[in-house]
């Protein structure tokens, strides 16, 4: 276990290290610090002598080793916009963020497992085949689509649900939660389900292809030959098989929704990361672009590897103690 | 009255292209503390007999007619709440492959006692102490500690064992063994037998015995059904049926067993089976096969393996001393000759196919030295300077359904080497010497236009073997030709390996777990063991009179197949 979190830390670090190469790259070479500090009425010699104080002249090594070492303590600069470091800014915003990946993950985790599983077992049924038509559509429709269409109906049209912003919010430890009141969970309802209907069509599909193998495997035939009653058969023996990949494929796509909610939060002026890059891209506002780079990245790592953790608990077959063959 | 009946059984596949019938009017029945075994080649529908009795054929499949009966009470047709009361608690299943059978996310205690739940009334730690009992019954040692185990962590009896224990787990009346032993080795084979014939005679259970093995059938069973595509040609007492068979089909599959206590030329009497052309025989002196260009001078023998070791890492580690190995050969010695068949028997794991990949230079040997007709293979540096050995030594894999690319023509599998090696001087020489390989191998010209997948396995084989020869090599290495193939197919391509090795004087290094076989083919056999070779000898001194301990034990072993005394 200790061999498999210092090896896992390791390779987490190296990848850490190439998204920091990248997004230094960017902000090394996008825009001009000085034109967003200084006024129009600064010389061009009063500049030069501005960039060598600042240590913009300075050779790339250099500048990348000031960087990563500030980088390392927490500090990647200040948000020109904001005035404030870079860091802190996408700190406040991400509590929107992950509430909203957080809501479309388990809408995506409720509706898509009954529904494969369904579809997988009753492969002829009329339902099975709506669930898959649906899917198809599902995933052929983009996401800006989705969001105005259900905004459409739900806000203009029947007026149940807000369209924008997060509503309510409870200060639980630091952490501003739309989770714990109506309003709150009035305004995630629309962004979640757009934000879902991403990655929704591709988990039943997803579900429905490993059920059925795991029905068409030998332990299946022989748990039913047991004597077992079929719900135990499915519900046990294939369902938790069919886990495993879900398992796999479901942490890649949780830092892909991250990236995801740029377009979502757009559509619906969610106060999110995603929101905040859009804006941070307008303004050129180049330390906040490479924090939220940064952060993107960091969040891919830390579920792949809480996700390659949970693997090993689940699979018996996978050793990550470290013990014998 | 029988413990099992069934009557006028037929089973079907319907399809859009028509109706296939899987088995047509099988009527037989078994008896309590009886073994009735179901012999018949893959395609015959004996798997298909086991379960459409519990009701587990796999879609499209049906029962279209015909009863079955357990004890007096009729069974199919009934609905799936029924049908479960059956399953484990009055007819127990044993699937072929231990691999697969567990689930391998549930530990051995967990699949036992949901087994035990499903079909007897008691409370958990009755439960668990059946579990621990019956573990302890099927021969696992420490049966307390081993259940809390998941499969992975049990060998492959092991295995077979637990499945056995869950089969007994509901107390059954009959069991259903569906090859129970194909997939083990033959000392386990024999322990495994053994385990179900003492359960039949102590707890007065029925068994229906599927296998393709004729030395199991005359070894463990009362009574035998031979079935051939989907009909039973023959029923009755296994010493009848096997020593004065009736049927035309009995007697060819028969004699296609590979005989144990001695050796024959070949094998007569395949034919009935798979439609084997006859061999166009090529006039070799003239033919390209024929006029290989190696030289012929050296005199010693044509491979030579000197004290070959080779081990694989388990856990590496930047510590030398924390690093684990598992050695796969140790020390291995022996020589092969111009022209002779040498074999390699032992069980799995044995290392017998790590010794094959070593010398067709897969893998590099740790320690040793493996000579080629005077050249040290050790000693190539570049695969430049080793493909001129490479083209002497063809390998014939095992699996016949994996080792051919199933993208490419049978026309492309073939000429691929001869182009690789630039062997042929034209596209149309290259085209003259496929089309004769596939005529060689039995096969026809018309072969070259398909893909692999249509064939059937032991044409599929012909097909590898042929690839094999179109290099022309000296050094033919099978790896476990025919354990995947019928004992028809695999008689009929022991018969091409012979008749090839005369025509061309190959020299055959021939690795297989089958002793029967490897006394059929072999001149000589090496016996392995955890990766040593403990005793090279002549084969038929080998049979007769084994040295090692070990290889008296593994002939003692050998289910000894007492047949057909009149037919040969």
């Amino acid at each position: 276990m200790f061999t498999f979190l210092v090896k896992r830390l390791f390779q987490a670090l190296i990848v850490m290290f190439v998204i920091s190469l990248v997004a230094f790259a960017i902000q090394d070479n996008l825009g001009d610090p000085l034109r967003e500090m200084v006024g129009q009425s600064v010389s061009e010699e009063e500049r030069q002598v501005l960039r060598d104080e600042l240590g913009l002249n300075d050779p790339y090594l250099t500048k990348y080793t000031r960087f990563i070492t500030n980088a390392v303590q927490g500090d990647l600069g200040d948000s020109y916009f904001f005035k404030r470091p870079a860091a802190e800014v996408i700190l406040d915003k991400l509590q929107a963020t992950l509430e909203l990946v957080f809501g479309a993950a388990i809408i995506i985790v409720v509706v898509s497992i009954p529904l494969g599983v369904y579809s997988a077992i009753h492969p002829k049924n009329i339902l099975t085949k709506v669930i898959m038509a649906f899917s198809s559509i599902g995933i052929s429709v983009p996401v800006f689509l989705t969001a105005i269409i259900l905004m459409y109906i739900f806000s203009i049209e029947l007026g149940w649900l807000p369209s924008y912003g997060r509503g309510e919010t409870v200060n639980i430890l630091g952490w501003h939660s739309g989770f714990f009141t109506k309003d709150g969970l009035l305004h995630l309802v629309l962004p979640c389900v757009s934000l879902a209907s991403i990655m929704l069509p591709l988990f039943i599909r997803l579900v429905r292809s490993e059920m059925l193998e795991a029905l068409s495997s030998e332990y299946v035939k022989f748990a039913t030959a047991k004597g077992l009653a079929m719900n135990k058969v499915y519900y046990q023996h294939a369902l938790k098989n069919t886990m495993l990949p879900l398992l796999t494929v479901g942490g890649v796509q949780i830092g892909t929704m991250v990236a995801y909610t740029i377009l979502t939060e757009t559509v619906f002026q969610w106060p999110g990361t995603g929101f905040l890059f859009l804006e941070a891209i307008n303004r050129v506002d180049t330390p906040l672009i490479t924090a939220y780079v940064i952060f993107v990245g960091l969040i891919f790592v830390v579920t792949n590897t809480i996700v390659d953790l949970l693997y090993g608990v689940i699979n018996p077959t996978v050793n990550i103690t470290g013990k014998g063959a | 009255m029988s413990l099992l009946e069934v009557k006028n059984l037929r089973i079907e596949y319907p399809s859009r292209f028509g109706t296939h019938t899987a088995v047509k009017n099988l009527s037989f029945n078994i008896n309590r503390g009886e073994i009735v075994g179901v012999v018949g080649e893959s395609g015959a529908g004996k798997s298909t007999v086991g379960n459409a009795i519990i009701d587990l054929l796999s879609p499209p499949g049906i029962i279209a007619g015909g009863d079955v009966f357990l004890d007096g009470d009729l069974i199919s047709g009934k609905n799936i709440d029924q049908m479960r009361q059956i399953r484990g608690n009055k007819i127990g299943f044993i699937f072929q492959d231990p691999m697969t059978s567990l689930n391998p996310l549930f530990t051995v205690e967990q699949q036992l006692l949901e087994t035990i739940h499903a079909n007897l009334k008691m409370s958990n730690s009755e439960a668990v102490a059946r579990a621990i009992s019956l573990m302890e019954q099927v021969g696992i040692p420490e049966p307390e500690l081993r259940i809390k185990q998941y499969p992975h962590q049990f060998s492959g009896g092991m295995r077979q064992r637990v499945v056995i224990a869950i089969a007994l787990s509901g107390e059954p009346d009959l069991i259903i063994a569906d090859e129970p032993t194909t997939a083990l080795d033959v000392s386990i084979q024999d322990q495994i037998l053994t385990l179900i014939r003492n359960l039949c005679i102590e707890k007065q259970v029925g068994c229906m015995l599927v296998t393709h093995d004729m030395g199991v059938v005359s070894n463990v069973t009362d009574r035998v059904a031979v079935m051939y595509r989907g009909d039973l040609v023959e029923f009755g007492e296994t010493a009848q049926v096997l020593g004065e068979p009736a049927h035309e089909y009995t007697r060819s599959l028969i004699s296609a067993v590979p005989r144990s206590d001695r050796k024959l030329g070949r094998f007569p009497l395949v034919s009935y089976i798979e439609e084997a052309h006859e061999l166009e025989k090529l006039d070799i002196k003239t033919h390209w096969l024929g006029q290989s260009e190696d030289q012929r001078e050296y005199t010693g023998p044509l491979l030579n393996v000197e004290n070959v070791s080779l081990r694989f890492t388990t856990k590496d580690s930047f510590f030398e001393s924390k690093r684990e190995y598992v050695q796969a050969n140790k020390n291995i010695s022996f020589s092969i000759n111009e022209g002779e068949t040498f074999g390699l028997v032992g069980e799995s794991g044995s290392g017998k196919s790590t010794v094959a990949r070593v010398i067709a230079g897969l893998y590099p040997p740790n320690e040793g030295k493996i000579t080629f007709e005077g050249i040290d293979l050790t000693a190539l540096k570049s695969e430049k300077q080793r493909r001129p050995i490479r083209r002497q030594m063809q390998m014939v894999f095992q699996n016949p359904y994996t080792s051919m690319n199933p993208r490419m023509k049978i026309y492309d599998i073939i000429a691929e080497p001869i182009r690789f090696h630039k062997l042929a001087a034209s596209e149309q020489q290259i085209q003259q010497i496929v089309f004769d390989l596939l005529d060689h191998v039995g096969l026809g010209k018309m072969a070259g236009v398909k893909y692999p997948h249509e064939f059937s396995g032991g044409q599929r084989q012909r097909i590898s073997i042929a690839r094999a020869l179109a290099t022309r090599p000296r050094l033919l290495i099978c790896d476990e030709p025919t354990s995947a193939l019928d004992v028809s197919v695999q008689a009929q391509i022991l018969n091409l390996l012979k008749d090839l090795q005369d025509e061309l004087n190959l020299t055959m290094l021939f690795i297989s777990h089958d002793l029967p076989v490897i006394r059929q083919v072999c001149d000589r056999i090496g016996v392995m063991r955890q990766g040593e070779l403990l005793e090279v000898s002549e084969s038929e001194k080998l049979f007769t009179n084994p040295q090692h301990e070990y290889s008296q034990h593994l002939i003692s072993l050998m289910p000894e197949f007492k047949g057909l005394r009149t037919a040969i």
